[in-house]
């Protein structure tokens, strides 16, 4: 809600964004704020129990021998990249041009793509060097964790190309503007749990 | 081959137990008869279009307690089950086995299929009218919420006559409740339907929350709400904090059972005792969200038969808040023994302790209402009075649990087990019954038989008293909980029989009041009022049962106890603001979706119980197809026309 508060005020009028104007909408987007809450602590639990874990090795490797810091740090560009880019998205959104708009969101969707194809990649790699979920405890909670961001990544490529077809079908109406918006918010957030991910999983592994 | 299929229906169906066989034959004769009945009254076409695919709240709520009915009835019958084992030394009723399997699935059952799906029906049925509002914010993810549970309690129960019930126990502690010690699907089963009925609470309490903060009457300020809905909307809260860790919880013991990993394993570095805490991290808030409704219902219910305003509303606010906070900090009470440290202990000791004031406070808030009060003794105050010295002991034997060296004594004893009957019965069960008989005619329009109803209000409270007070005492003799038998020598048998007597006595209480229910659907007197208790709150100020768009102008709110002060205003002869002409009413549409996706995660669950991958991966696929044509789907919702409402409240003579 604050971001649309703000957004509201910057216009300077009395002008609702689009995906305000009908209060069904902005009672999905505010209800969507609260889903993520509790996506926010399903991950926290996930963190937790990786950071209970994580030098339970047992007879397998450690971080230091599984984390490629070339993968893992083009990941989190392409990501981050990913975010900017959708953010461009609603900014046309906001101004009306529905084109520019669909443009962003497919450039946003193929960063998402190869985010998840490095993803796949490095997984295979660890797998084929005998580092699976069934190794350790260590191994686990790295596997769950980052594949459940991973799967969250899938769903939204998914689920923004859903929304694509919608634009073109019904062009820019109240309720896909809404959908737009709810889906960047899921976009954004999952950027948001990379960054923990990236500094508690990544960055810490390498250094311990 | 023939040798192929008797092995596989051997494992797959519970075989060679009388019980199990009696269960089977009244499944088969249950269905039969139900598919009979829709068949012969030509009811099938009705049951889909009023109930299966409804998304009204109203009728969802309905479902609910009729679900909630259906499951206390058979939790109820694993209590009888086992009380009977227990009432002498050496029964050889129920073998170790059997008595695992039924504690395992009546404290679930009890807990998840029994008390949730209780307070989700009264906030369903009381919430939106209350705040005078037309539906909650998203009704159609409310119908999903309730098939969730529905299609979930049924694949927990399922799993006594369809490869074994789960048996470590409704908190399903790891290792234990882990491949190397539990192989069977049971298990499975029990992480599946909690996983499955989760998503629908989460969604529940989601959708709730976001009714309560945005969709309130013009005016409803949130220190003008009622106080069941203020319980509700911490209930909710809670409900948004603690269910991820339960997600993830039960998601990684599934790992654990079906992929190999090691989260809470023994070796190869799992941690059991992670599970334990992500297990209570969720679980002790969610007694809360259990017991706040029902402090909620109390509220409302002492007032209304106190003829009063609820005293110290403000405070009662103020400490349901504290409850929902603190209860987030006192998980470890759970496990002292786990021996994390006299620091830590003390911190969950003195936060357990703590609990205790907001509680009293409300206590007195309630006495004090009643205080020169006129006192109305119908059912539902029955019920809140009783709850009253009922909780103070629950409460007095939860602080003395509290007190972390005592605990190393108490612990998994009887003493327990006496403490959480006496507040989840004394509390839940007896504020949710408060609920279904305060809400009753609003739902239906009619009134239940107070005369049935007494009589099993005496039965339940004093077998209540009796078979769970010696249970204290049996306690401090050094009897442990989920013990299947006794020796001779022990000195319990006395107590024992005492108890089982005093469940048998619960259990003819619940007999009476299937009985007033059945005897006054047939015979109950008819509310025309629409306010048969002289009530305080919105709710009682539509018709009963409430018109599917509940207000056709939606009510300007003035102060507290809003429909109490319209009356009054009224009783004054004071100028009536002129009404405001109708206008057309957007609803949501009907759908038949959420009915066919919870039986997709039936489909689902079950394939995963049995790691019948391509079974499990068919019906996911079918998931997420009824996700995309649902995000496809414009054509959500309808007008109802000024014409039509007005017809509707002509035909309760409210022009
Ligand atoms: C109707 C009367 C009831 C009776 C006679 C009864 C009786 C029992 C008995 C005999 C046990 C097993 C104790 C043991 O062997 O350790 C038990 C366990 C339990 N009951 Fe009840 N019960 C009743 C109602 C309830 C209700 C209403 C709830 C919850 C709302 C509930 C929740 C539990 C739980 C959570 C357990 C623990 C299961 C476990 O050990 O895993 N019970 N009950
Ligand atoms: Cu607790």
């Amino acid at each position: 809600m604050a971001m649309a508060d703000s957004f509201v005020k910057s216009q300077g009028s009395q002008s609702v964004p689009l995906e305000y104007t009908h209060e069904e909408d902005a009672l999905r987007i505010f209800g969507f704020w609260i889903f993520l809450a509790t996506d926010l602590l399903l991950f926290a639990s996930l963190f937790a129990t990786y950071s209970v874990l994580y030098r339970h090795v047992g007879h397998g490797p450690g971080p230091l021998q599984i984390f490629d810091i070339t993968g893992f740090s083009a990941e989190t560009f392409i990501l981050l990249t990913s975010s900017f880019t959708c953010g461009l998205a609603t900014y046309s959104m906001h101004r009306g041009q529905k084109a520019a708009m669909m443009a962003w969101m497919i450039v946003t969707i193929l960063l998402g793509v190869s985010f998840i194809s490095l993803e796949l990649s490095e997984f295979a790699s660890d797998i084929a060097r005998g580092a699976t979920l069934q190794t350790s405890a260590f191994l686990s909670a790295f596997f769950t964790l980052v594949g459940t961001h991973g799967a969250h990544v899938s769903f939204g490529i998914v689920w923004m190309t859903l929304i694509l077809i919608q634009l073109a079908i019904h062009g820019l109406t109240p309720t896909t503007a809404r959908k737009a918006f709810i889906v960047s918010l899921y976009w954004h957030f999952l950027d948001v749990v990379w960054i923990f991910i990236f500094t508690i999983v990544y960055l810490l592994g390498v250094m311990s | 081959m023939l040798y192929n299929v008797e092995n596989f229906a051997s494992h797959f169906f519970v075989l060679g137990d009388p019980l199990i066989y009696g269960a089977d034959v009244s499944i088969v004769l249950v269905s039969l008869a139900i598919v009979f009945v829709l068949t012969y009254y030509k009811k099938w076409g009705w049951l889909w279009r009023e109930w299966l695919t409804t998304v009204d709240h109203k009728k969802i709520g309905i479902m609910y307690m009729i679900a909630a009915l259906l499951m206390l009835f058979r939790g109820g019958v694993d209590a009888i089950l086992m009380r009977t084992q227990l009432i002498m030394p050496n029964m050889p009723f129920l073998k170790a086995q059997h008595y695992n399997e039924i504690f395992t699935t009546h404290g679930t059952i009890m807990i998840l299929f029994m008390a949730m799906p209780f307070i989700f029906a009264m906030m369903n049925i009381a919430v939106p009218l209350q705040i005078g509002a037309r539906d909650v914010a998203f009704p159609y993810l409310n119908a999903i919420s309730f098939w969730l549970f529905f299609f979930a309690a049924m694949l927990l129960n399922l799993s006594f006559v369809i490869g074994g019930s789960p048996d470590a126990g409704w908190t399903s502690y790891a290792p234990l409740a882990g491949l190397t010690f539990d192989k069977g699907p049971g298990e499975n089963y029990y992480l599946l339907a909690l996983q499955i009925t989760g998503i629908g609470s989460m969604a529940t309490g989601i959708n709730f929350f976001v009714t309560i903060m945005k969709m309130r009457a013009p005016g409803m300020t949130l220190m003008r709400m009622p106080l069941f809905t203020w319980s509700i909307l911490a209930a909710c809260i809670i409900i948004i904090f603690a269910f991820p860790p339960l997600t993830a919880a039960l998601t990684l013991l599934l790992m654990d059972r079906l992929a190999g990993a090691h989260f809470f394993t023994i070796f190869d570095g799992g941690n059991p005792m992670m599970y334990v805490n992500m297990f209570w991290m969720w679980g002790h808030p969610e007694v809360y969200i259990v017991v706040l409704p029902a402090f909620g219902v109390f509220s409302e219910v002492v007032a209304t038969f106190s003829k009063k305003r609820t005293f110290g509303y403000a405070s009662m606010v103020a400490s349901l808040i504290a409850i929902a906070v603190i209860s987030f900090f006192t998980w470890v009470h759970h496990f002292f023994t786990m021996g994390a440290g006299p620091g830590v202990n003390s911190f969950f000791a003195v936060a357990t302790m703590i609990i205790a004031i907001p509680t009293g406070v409300k206590v007195f808030n309630w006495l004090f209402t009643m205080y020169q009060g006129r006192i109305r003794t119908k059912l539902p105050m029955l019920w809140a009075i009783a709850f009253i010295p009922n909780f103070a002991i629950g409460g007095a034997s939860g602080v003395m649990l509290a007190v972390a060296p005592a605990d190393y004594q108490f612990h998994n004893s009887y003493f327990l087990v006496a403490h959480f009957h006496q507040v989840l019965i004394g509390g839940v069960v007896f504020g949710m019954l408060a609920g279904m008989y305060y809400w009753w005619p609003k739902m239906f329009g009619f009134m239940l038989n107070e005369r049935l109803g007494r009589i099993a209000f005496w039965f339940f409270n004093i077998g209540f008293y009796v078979c769970f007070l010696p249970q204290y005492w049996l306690g401090w003799m050094g009897m442990t909980r989920r013990i299947y038998t006794y020796l001779p020598g022990m000195g319990w048998t006395f107590w024992n029989i005492i108890s089982t007597f005093g469940a048998y006595l619960m259990g003819v209480g619940f007999v009476f009041i299937v009985l007033q229910i059945l005897y006054s659907i047939r015979y109950g007197e008819r509310d025309l009022t629409g306010d048969p208790w002289d009530g305080r709150t919105l709710e009682w100020s539509l018709p009963s049962p409430v018109p599917h768009y509940n207000f056709a102008r939606i009510p300007e709110v003035t102060g507290r106890d809003a429909w109490w002060t319209m009356k009054e205003a009224k009783q004054k002869g004071e100028m009536q603001p002129e009404l405001e002409p109708l206008k057309p009413i957007h609803m949501p549409n009907d759908s038949g979706r959420p009915f066919i996706l919870s039986v997709l995660f039936f489909i689902f669950g079950f394939g995963m119980v049995f790691t019948w991958y391509p079974m499990a991966a068919v019906a996911f696929i079918g998931i997420l197809l009824s996700l995309i044509l649902r995000s496809f789907e414009y054509d959500t919702d309808h007008t109802l026309s000024v014409d039509e409402i007005r017809r509707t409240e002509a035909a309760y003579g409210r022009v």
